[in-house]
């Protein structure tokens, strides 16, 4: 099987070949490190390639197969792009600021530990939003991503290096966060599968804050069983992380290959009324009703639910957001590590030079409003009634899963945009994650499908569960792959252009 | 540098004076560290004087990423204090950050309980000198944690001002601590100096009881923080108060209370405000001086700490504590008074000079209490005072010093002789038996010895001879000094009497 | 957590250009005198568009800090290895004497 071949296996499929000993990790790891060397230069997805690394992880799980060793796990070989918000102490950490330009961690995060138990490839880290806070990937200190489907347009974000990656056949697997959507929202502008666990279902332990509250670490991939493999890899309690589930992860593969099969009689969806209409564009409305008849043909029965305060999400995640970020990033003062700005008479001027020249427009403009929301004589009026909105959504979630099993609605309200077409209108910039931000507010579980096309361009479907409940959500997401891709004669992805420098 | 400027200083009043005219209300905010093997949210240790930055970890270094997990002793350790104060204990709680940017915090926000404390209004009663017994409310106990230390090179005697440049060490960011906090203490009038000072010595005495903490204010484990206010006698008016932080001994938290009293009514009669602020005090001259003023006022934009979930203590575990508490302080004073059978003076004169522990632990090596007491409030603490130091931190033990009185009793050492083993001890010569061997300072009880030293006294004096021949037996004196003399002192002065006399009428 | 409520929760014209410069003091920013006007400008928008949390939200709803209802996460008072002086001082911006060296800190501790 030629190189080229290798960078369009799903996971699985490479999986099961490197384990068979047909194809080796380290000819995998290579055949993707050549495909990156090839387009990344268009894409921009990685901000650091880690070659040797990568070749001595394939390496090593090459030698345990020629020892006649089980794998260590069902992706053992498989490469990687890790988004650059994990600490990883073989590769830089940025978090796509200048603040932390060429930080070298002391410290692995428990993802990227799990993903070298499992004995993955990681191939690099990829390029985000600054300090996951943007909805494209513009705001990242180091250069744009472009979208594989039309390099002149975002590949969503803050996770777009992630997403971009698999849609350019970089990697077959990547890990992404999701604090508003910065995983579903790229994979529905990149046509490839991203979801957002449980809060609590996959550590934060070395993932870069953004906000705590809100913040998960998520699979991402381009087919719902890769993604689902990928959980069970990196999901699971760690008590580094106080804010960790301590139960079982949902057994998600089995829920996808039993999704796989196409039937989803005697399941209820749940279509919410306050996602998908006004505001949402005429190509991805077209696209969000052809998929809900494909749900039906399914044997699902549509239910119509209201979630009546999903309206106010936005409005209590700029507030709430903001604030932890405004405490979360104010260790970033250049005493014990990062950049150091040169002038600066005092420790105070050093570290108010430093966080001017480290950090970009956009992270600045989120502490400042963060830093409002949580003073004296405002806090209750923002930061509590944010609180409050919060819990409403809760209830709407909780009222809505008595009725359905799960939820669905468009991933975002548009198709990929232009690069530059929202950069300085940090509203209208907001507005991509409208339909993503219930779900982080209330810690449920989301991922997001790939669904069609909408002027060439993909368009994601938004599956949503209840906390803990992904088996469901990852057997309604593969059924309706399945059920799409037989429809359409292959999967969405294939239909990507090839990236051309 | 000077820090103060003098000039702009007013007179102090007489502290007569001051109570006559002003009532000083008090509030008193202690911080406590932890003796736990581990800091507050991580695993690393928290022992005192280590090599800086050899006792840290991506968390407590506030590496990005890395996220807190509370330590259950910690929490353990602030719910016995709140028990032991007569606390209620919070069914449900949370951490907030309180958001402040200094170098010495490493995620510039202290992790720590805000509006939702563990332990909450309990009270605690002093036994004043006089007898007369106070009780102190207790506003609150919250766990939060430590900084790091700041070391300020190029300036004069490692002062923040005019320093060129800083160091810092983070082995004690993250440490845990209580702080403990009264609610506003009234009507002490002209005891309130005494009245702090017997707070937080009582409260020390508590916590040393309680296990968790070593409460050494001298190595800043143990750290309090002065309010107070006056308000002219009998208005009724709570006056504005002033906060002198980090005072570093119980005699400092006296001084410090008696200046402040001072200060702020020299102010008041200068037609002045005072203004509410930090003061610093300064342990060579006994004032406080004035903190920067800051530009404005702080605003901590606290809110509930995301990375933490909530600490709801059932009852069960509450009561589990409990029962936990150990014999508290004012409780083991009755026990060890009906022991001992001593009066409510005696026993506080123990416990001023710091001694209860001390005798308690001799006198179960073996003393009797009254030979303890008298070792350790009188000779002991007399070689402590000459020596400059707590009389808990002498060169000797209780046990060695159980062991001098036995050799006493047994007639193997005279007091004197005892003292110069003490010595001995103090001064590092070994146990007391190996003071006793190596100085050669047993009683000499060999008669053989002793009569030979007698009859050598004789010869050389026969003057005496006859005038204790003649009746004269007070001139036995001279031959027994001699005696004694000669023995180095080693002998029994009452046997050498009787042989002087016995010897010289053969 | 704090006893007053804002006063001034309608949509524009709530954020000042000293506001903004009294906010960056806080965040330890150094802005400039043109990111003061852009500023203002934009997070007088965006206060207003978020303002509408007021809207709903009433006293009897009670505020969501935690959105998975976890309690008493703890670990034992165990040590764990932790790093060494050269791990802890590696991405130091300045050390000296095994420890961070930093500017003069003007202010005082808190």
């Amino acid at each position: 099987m030629s190189a080229s071949d290798l960078t369009r296996l799903t996971a699985a499929e490479l999986a099961s070949r490197i384990h068979a000993r047909e194809v080796s990790a380290v000819e995998a790891a290579q055949a993707h490190l050549d495909r990156i060397g090839a387009v990344d230069s268009r894409v921009h997805a990685f901000l650091h390639v880690g070659t040797e690394s990568a070749l001595a992880s394939a390496q090593r799980v090459d030698a345990a197969l020629a020892d006649g060793a089980e794998p260590v796990s069902p992706l053992a070989g498989v490469p990687l792009a890790l988004k650059d918000v994990f600490t990883t102490t073989d590769m830089p950490t940025t978090c796509g600021s200048r603040i932390l330009e060429d930080w070298q961690p002391p410290y692995d995060a428990t993802v990227t530990e799990r993903l070298r138990a499992a004995g993955i490839t990681i191939l690099g880290k990829t390029n985000m939003d600054e300090f996951a806070m943007g909805s494209s990937t513009e705001h990242s200190a180091y250069g744009v991503t472009r979208n594989p489907w039309d390099t002149a347009r975002v590949p969503g974000g803050s996770g777009g290096g992630s997403a971009a990656a698999l849609a350019a056949h970089e990697a077959p697997l990547a890990i992404g966060t999701d604090t508003g959507g910065s995983i579903r929202q790229p994979a529905a502008f990149t046509g490839t599968v991203g979801v957002k666990p449980t809060y609590g279902g996959v550590s934060r332990y070395g993932l870069v804050a953004c906000a705590s509250s809100l913040d998960q670490a998520g699979p991402c991939a381009r087919t719902v069983l890769d993604a689902a493999l990928l959980h069970e890899v990196i999901g699971g309690h760690d008590p580094r992380d106080s804010t960790s589930i301590d139960q079982p992860v949902p057994d998600v593969v089995a829920a996808a290959r039993q999704g796989a099969n196409g039937d989803l009689s005697g399941l209820k969806v749940g279509v919410v009324r306050e996602l998908g209409g006004e505001g949402y564009q005429p190509g991805v409305r077209a696209a969000h009703d052809a998929s809900l008849r494909r749900l039906e043909k399914l044997g699902a029965e549509l239910v119509e639910v209201s979630c009546p305060h999903f309206e106010y999400g936005m409005a209590a995640y700029y507030l709430i957001l903001p604030s932890e970020v405004s405490s979360n990033l104010a260790r970033f003062d250049a005493m014990r590590y990062g950049l150091r700005a040169a002038e600066g008479r005092s420790a105070e001027e050093v570290m108010a030079n430093t966080r001017e020249q480290g950090f970009g427009p956009e992270v600045k403009r989120r502490i400042m409003l963060g830093t409002y929301a949580l003073s004296s004589g405002y806090y209750d009026a923002y930061y509590g009634q944010a609180q409050k909105v919060r819990t409403l959504i809760s209830r709407d979630f909780a009222a809505a899963f008595s009725q359905v099993d799960v939820l669905v609605s468009p991933t975002t309200p548009t198709v990929p945009f232009p690069i530059g077409e929202k950069v300085d209108d940090p509203l209208a910039m907001y507005l991509n994650d409208l339909a993503t931000i219930p779900t982080n507010l209330a810690g449920v579980a989301g991922m997001s499908v790939p669904s069609g096309l909408a002027e060439g361009l993909p368009v994601g479907l938004q599956v949503m569960a209840p906390a803990l409940g992904e088996a469901v959500m990852y057997r309604v997401g593969a059924a309706f792959e399945a059920a799409r891709d037989a429809d359409e004669g292959g999967p969405l992805i294939a239909r990507v252009p090839e990236v051309t420098a | 540098m000077t820090t103060a400027s003098t000039h702009s200083e007013p007179e102090l009043v007489e502290f007569d004076d001051v109570v006559a005219r002003f009532d000083p209300v008090l509030g008193i905010e202690v911080h406590v560290e932890l003796s736990t093997n581990t800091k507050m949210f991580c695993g690393c240790p928290t022992e005192f004087g280590a090599e800086p930055n050899t006792q840290v970890c991506p968390v407590c270094l506030g590496m990005p990423g890395a996220l807190p997990v509370v330590n259950r002793a910690a929490v353990e350790s602030a719910m016995r204090i709140g028990l032991a104060l007569n606390c209620e204990i919070a069914p449900w709680g949370r951490f907030a950050r309180k958001n402040y940017f200094y170098p010495d915090m490493p995620k510039n926000f202290q992790t720590s309980q805000y509006d939702e404390p563990i332990a909450h209004d309990g009270f605690l009663d002093l036994t004043l000198d006089d007898g007369e017994v106070v009780r102190i409310g207790i506003e609150r106990a919250h766990m939060e944690e430590d900084t790091g230390k700041s070391l300020h090179v190029g300036g004069a005697d490692g002062r923040i001002h005019g320093a060129d440049h800083s160091l810092l060490d983070y082995n004690r960011a993250g440490v845990p601590l209580i702080e403990i906090v009264t609610k506003m203490i009234p009507d002490t009038g002209a005891r309130a100096p005494e009245v702090a000072r017997a707070y937080v010595t009582a409260l020390r005495d508590l916590i040393k009881s309680l296990g968790v903490s070593d409460v050494r204010m001298d190595q800043g484990s143990m750290r309090a923080d002065v309010n107070l206010s006056l308000s002219p006698s009998g208005s009724g008016q709570l006056g504005t108060r002033t906060e002198t932080k980090n005072v570093n001994s119980l005699r400092s938290v006296e001084r410090a209370v008696r200046h402040e009293m001072s200060r702020q009514a020299g102010v008041l009669d200068a037609g002045g405000e005072i203004v509410q602020e930090t003061r610093h005090f300064d342990e060579a001259t006994g004032h406080t001086r004035a903190g920067r003023r800051k530009e404005t006022s702080e605003d901590y934009r606290y809110f509930p700490e995301p990375d933490l979930v909530p600490i709801a203590p059932s009852a069960e575990w509450v009561e589990e504590l409990r029962g936990t508490l150990p014999e508290l302080p004012w409780e083991r004073r009755k026990r060890i008074q009906t022991e001992w059978g001593i009066s409510d003076e005696e026993i506080r004169d123990l416990v001023n000079a710091g001694a209860l522990d001390l005798v308690e632990a001799t006198v179960a090596a073996g003393a009797s209490s009254q030979e303890a007491r008298s070792w350790w409030v009188a000779y002991l603490a007399q070689q402590a005072n000459t020596r400059s130091v707590e009389l808990a931190d002498l060169a000797i033990t209780p046990e060695q010093v159980a062991r001098v009185i036995a050799l006493v009793a047994d007639g193997e050492l005279t007091n004197k002789l005892a003292r110069q083993v003490v010595d001995g001890v103090l001064d590092g010569e070994g146990s007391p038996d190996e003071v006793v061997a190596a100085r050669g300072l047993k009683v000499v009880s060999d008669e053989g010895e002793l009569i030979a030293a007698v009859d050598a006294a004789l010869a050389e004096q026969p003057d005496v001879v006859e005038k204790i021949r003649g009746g004269k037996v007070a001139a036995a004196g001279a031959i027994v000094g001699a005696v004694m003399k000669a023995t180095r002192g080693q002998a029994d002065a009452k046997r050498v009497k009787e042989l002087v006399v016995e010897r010289s009428s053969l | 957590m704090t006893a007053h409520s804002a006063e001034r929760t309608d949509s524009g014209g709530v954020i000042t250009r000293d506001e903004v410069a009294h906010l960056a003091r806080l965040a330890r920013l150094a802005v400039t005198e043109d990111e003061l006007d852009t500023f203002a400008g934009q997070l007088d928008v965006i206060i207003g568009s978020v303002a509408r949390v007021g809207e709903v939200a009433a006293d009897d709803i009670p505020p969501t800090s935690h959105a998975v209802p976890l309690e008493n996460v703890f670990r034992p008072d165990e040590r764990r290895p932790g790093l060494d002086q050269a791990q802890a001082l590696a991405g130091a911006p300045a050390a000296e004497d095994g420890r961070f060296r930093v500017p003069r800190i003007l202010g005082e501790e808190q």
